[in-house]
């Protein structure tokens, strides 16, 4: 079998994903993800000469609503739905900043 | 060796809409942790974000503002990665299709011009914020989902003080289009710099060094001067710049390193399923564009040609479309403008930095600065007289009211000032004396004490002019 993806890019995109796997999940994952990819290869068989390129595949275009506020009021029920919450906030182990974002 | 200077900026600018870009819940700041939250915010399974339509034209008023090239055929895409402020685990952002691109805005650096560009704008969505205690990090997600706007220069900034006044520049224009605050200390705008530096001659840029916590422009400037000279003496003695992002200290004025890049950053963008694209029409364009608040540029030039202001007041005036607004207002009232501008650049500046408030919070309305300073124009007031009627003013008193409530009118005529005069004369031979034996100093003692006698009221040209007359009689 042709190997579409292997274990150090399923490694890669678990870290990405802040996934842990051990070796025997990752034989496990490559091999499934490998199948999936595999799938995937159905729609090369689709001509697609002459079509062009789009983001969507949907026909729906400039679908937008008005500047409008409209607050739910669903902080308590979300709250409530969070494995732990303090005085209003979502409580977390500590994190170590190491975000490339702001 | 000599060495050119490679500066590019990203800068975040927050928008003041009323609602969010995917959800409707209010953009509030201050408000109780994750009040301004629902279930689009927090990335629940099975929801469905829109765009806000006023997003997407605050976008159109930047490009504008910036001579940005709108997108006519634009979408969303999404940004992954995994962070707690951040429930979605991706940002939607645009990648390939931003809704603007190849603007420019001129700066002026020691009365040189010079035109910078932009390389794209991107509307996007801001992530929550994370508190970090001892024992747990707390998230707060009223900020997700607030609007942002992202303005990529091109890599055409080769100073750091050509950066200071590119920010500069970028916060007024926008400042102008009245879409964001743009204020580095609340957080509604934010700069990312990067540098490199190369010897003269070689057509590579060099590897450039990203830096962090530039809460300031003049941190910016600071920050970039430091890295230039770290960069130059790294180079010169033999050594080689790594990609990394460091850190400024505010309390030293340098640069430390914080991490070593690895690798380029693994977003894997895709376009945003859940947003259907954006068409945006010449006609829509054209429409915002008829609406667009006057720049400051062209306001400037207004102010030299048709008010006869000097460069330097038409640059202070147009410092905040507020102020320009006001100044404009109070022309329109009547008011002189020179001293309209002369009011705004003195006593209300230092009235509001002592205040540590905006103009548009204080209780000074047009009107108000109008009715003063027209009052001293007709010689009712005189400007030290006026000290007192612009305390009142700020307070929100109608002046002409004011004025004769307290009887602060200016004592002008003949008639009346003529006998007191020579009362002090009268009672000030001494000083008469001296006068005639050419002792000019002696008039400005006179002057004062028919000031006293008139408790400050008299007008002081008139006084003056009076006084001479008897004197040289």
């Amino acid at each position: 079998m042709a190997s579409r993806i292997d274990q150090d890019q399923v490694q890669h995109v678990a870290s990405l994903a802040k996934l842990s796997l051990n070796d025997d999940q990752l034989k496990y994952f490559t091999t499934q993800l490998d199948e999936i990819i595999g799938l995937f290869e159905t729609l090369n068989e689709v001509d697609t000469d002459g079509i062009e390129p789009t983001s969507s595949v949907s026909d729906q275009i400039n679908v937008m609503r008005e500047d409008v506020a409209d607050n739910w009021g669903q902080r308590d029920a979300l709250l409530a739905n969070a494995p732990e919450s303090e005085k209003g906030y979502i409580r977390v182990p500590t994190i170590i900043d190491e975000s490339e974002d702001e | 060796m000599n060495f050119k200077t490679t500066i590019g900026l990203e800068v975040h600018v927050e928008l003041k809409t009323n609602s969010k870009i995917f959800s409707p819940s209010p953009v509030e700041f201050g408000d109780d942790p994750n009040a301004n939250t629902n279930v689009i915010d927090w990335g629940y399974p099975g929801v469905l974000p829109t765009t806000n339509k006023g997003v997407v034209k605050s976008g159109i008023m930047a490009a504008l503002a910036l001579h940005a090239q709108v997108e006519p055929h634009t979408h969303f895409d999404r940004k992954n990665y995994f962070y707690p402020d951040n429930p979605k685990a991706y940002q939607i952002t645009q990648s390939d299709k931003p809704i603007a691109h190849d603007g420019w805005i001129e700066i002026d650096v020691d009365g040189e011009k010079k035109r910078i560009g932009i390389a794209e704008m991107h509307i996007e969505e801001d992530a929550g914020k994370n508190t970090h205690e001892r024992d747990y990090s707390y998230v707060d997600l009223n900020r997700q989902g607030t609007p942002l706007i992202e303005i990529v220069s091109k890599p055409e900034i080769a100073s750091p003080d050509e950066a200071y006044a590119y920010l500069e520049a970028l916060r007024q224009r926008i400042q102008f289009t009245g879409i964001s605050d743009v204020k580095m200390e609340e957080g509604s705008m934010r700069v990312d710099v990067n540098i490199s530096i190369r010897p003269e001659g070689q057509k590579k840029f060099g590897t450039k060094t990203e830096l962090k916590n530039l809460n300031s422009f003049n941190y910016v400037r600071k920050g970039l001067a430091f890295e230039e000279q770290r960069q130059q003496r790294v180079l010169m003695s033999g050594g080689q710049i790594q990609q990394e992002t460091r850190r400024f200290d505010e309390t030293t004025g340098q640069t430390i390193l914080m991490r070593v890049k690895e690798g380029s950053d693994d977003y894997r963008y895709f376009p945003e399923p859940d947003l259907p694209a954006l068409n945006i029409s010449d006609e829509w364009v054209n429409e915002i564009g008829a609406e667009m608040p006057e720049m400051p540029g062209s306001r400037r030039l207004r102010y030299v040609n048709e008010l006869g202001l000097t460069d330097y007041d038409a640059m202070v005036v147009t410092q905040t479309k507020e102020m320009a607004d006001f100044f404009d207002e109070t022309v329109k009232l009547g008011a002189d403008p020179k001293s309209a501008a002369n009011y705004l650049q003195g006593d209300v500046n230092a009235f509001l930095n002592e205040q540590h408030a905006d103009l548009q919070d204080t209780q000074l309305t047009p009107a108000n600065l109008a009715g003063m300073i027209n009052l001293i124009t007709d010689g009712t007031i005189s400007s030290k007289m006026a000290k007192k009627v612009f305390k009142a003013i700020t307070q929100g008193k109608e002046p002409k009211a004011f004025v004769e409530e307290k009887g602060l009118v200016q004592l002008s005529d003949p008639a009346q000032l003529q006998p007191i005069i020579d009362a002090v004369l009268a009672d000030n031979q001494q000083s008469v004396d001296d006068f005639n034996n050419g002792k000019d100093r002696a008039v400005g003692y006179l002057v004062g004490q028919i000031m006293k006698q008139t408790h400050g009221k008299a007008n002081p040209q008139v006084v003056n002019k009076l006084l001479i007359a008897s004197l040289k009689k």
